[in-house]
């Protein structure tokens, strides 16, 4: 038994999955299956299909790309917050959304696929990230509705992944959601204090509801039967539950808590379907959707724009910090070898 | 792309919830050297109170056992049911046993 280095991922061979499996293949898929039938976890250096390796670095690092570019709409705000608190609060937020970019960053890692590849992806416009941070924050209200919906969406999406088979990913998410239940609130507690100030501010308040309220709920993804690729995700129990279930879920939690604010949802078709037991919407402009993942939406060219240059401010940081770190280390060898 | 063989070496953070517990494995991040890791790993894995103190590890320096023999490396304990308090039935309702 040869003992391994932690970082060493067995690395897939080309068409494993399409031609006859050897031995050592066999073997794997054979021990692959039955981890996924007892519902337990895979982990970085167990055997693991192509296809399935290949499906989580897509998800995790979209995933990860989703937090990274999530910090600019709301960070946009941070100098114009209405009050200390306020300011406070947002910055902890956005600081939150790095972190879990950082999380799911590492998660992915372990599949080995390095985080600077990821980075590069991002930056050439590669890789794909949540359609919702393509549209702007218009007003201080959008940061109630953003805490509200989106990270209301995001949760409602993460909760069921915290059990993805995945260890890494599933590890990433249980830290995530925890983090999260406090950015949904102080966004609800946004829109509570708006809805209860001046008509002004009430109105400023319904006016994010309106303008967030489609967008979060596109954020689970296409119709089920628009979602080829959910069904092998269902089956390797990474995704626990179809996007439009998952969507009607969220439906019904925001139906209840709109009430609590005194505000409305812009949907004219909402309603509880007691025969289905399920929670009925509006028809989605999916359209629309697509438009935006395809790079069309107001603001996919600000965002990338400004990713591209704050990695690039950063540059110097990064070359400073290793050339000092190279530095330190030459000095230890001296010393230890005088 | 120059920065591909720039990239900061990856460690591995544990971090100690309170005192009197083990470290235990947080997750792992990227940095230049130690220091660095270290001050990146309390802004990263301790925002709410997680940790009392940290251990960064570079990844590289872990060994780890084959996950491909698990069956024949972890066998041993199988059969030896009697390293187990529960094997010894015949105490039953002795006190203080
Ligand atoms: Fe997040
Ligand atoms: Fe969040």
């Amino acid at each position: 038994m040869a003992a391994a280095s932690l970082q060493s991922v067995p690395q897939p061979q080309p068409g494993r999955d399409t031609e006859v499996l050897s031995e050592a293949d066999a073997a794997g898929q054979a021990y692959f299956d039955r981890i996924i039938a007892e519902d337990s976890r895979i982990e970085p250096r167990d055997w693991m299909p192509v296809a399935y390796r290949k499906t989580l670095v897509r998800q995790v690092s979209q995933h990860a790309h989703s937090e990274i570019i999530g910090m600019q709409p709301e960070a946009n705000w941070i100098t114009r917050a209405p009050s200390l608190k306020r300011k406070a609060i947002l910055m902890a937020k956005v600081q939150d959304e790095a972190g879990h970019g950082l999380y799911l960053y590492s998660a992915a890692e372990t599949l080995g696929t390095s985080r600077d590849t990821m980075t590069q992806q991002l930056l050439e416009g590669k890789a794909k990230y949540s359609s919702i941070f393509n549209y702007p924050a218009r007003t201080w209200a959008d940061m109630g509705a953003i805490g509200w919906l989106v990270d209301g969406a995001a949760i409602a999406n993460q909760v069921p992944l915290c059990r993805a088979s995945f260890g890494p990913y599933g590890r990433a998410m249980v830290r995530i959601c925890k983090e999260e239940s406090f950015h949904q609130r102080q966004g609800f507690e946004i829109l509570l204090e708006l809805s209860h100030g001046t008509p002004a501010q009430r109105q400023m308040a319904q006016d994010a509801v309106d303008r967030f309220y489609a967008p979060a709920l596109m954020m689970f993804g296409p119709p089920d039967e628009d979602s080829p690729n959910s069904k092998q995700s269902m089956a390797w129990n990474i995704k626990r539950f179809s996007n439009d279930e998952l969507r009607q879920r969220f439906v019904g939690m925001i139906a209840e808590q709109v009430k609590v604010l005194g505000l409305t949802l812009p949907d004219p078709d909402l309603r509880y379907d007691e025969e289905t037991g399920t929670w009925i919407h509006m028809d989605l402009n999916w359209d629309e959707f697509k438009a935006v993942i395809a790079g069309n939406g107001p603001c996919n060219a600000q965002r990338m724009a400004r990713r591209r240059e704050a990695h690039e401010n950063g540059a110097w940081v990064r070359e400073a910090a290793k050339a000092y770190a190279e530095k330190q280390a030459a000095k230890h060898v001296t010393i230890g070898a005088a | 792309m120059s920065e591909q063989t720039n990239i900061w070496p990856l460690w591995e953070v544990f971090v100690r919830s309170s005192r009197g517990l083990s470290h235990v494995h947080a997750g792992s991040l990227h940095a230049p050297d130690a220091a660095m890791a270290l001050r990146n790993a309390r802004d990263l894995y301790t925002r709410r109170n997680e940790g009392v103190s940290i251990w960064v590890v570079p990844s590289d320096a872990i060994s780890s056992s084959d996950p491909d023999s698990k069956g024949a490396y972890f066998e041993s304990p199988q059969g030896k049911d009697y390293r187990h308090a529960t094997y010894y039935t015949k105490s039953e309702g002795v006190k203080h046993l």
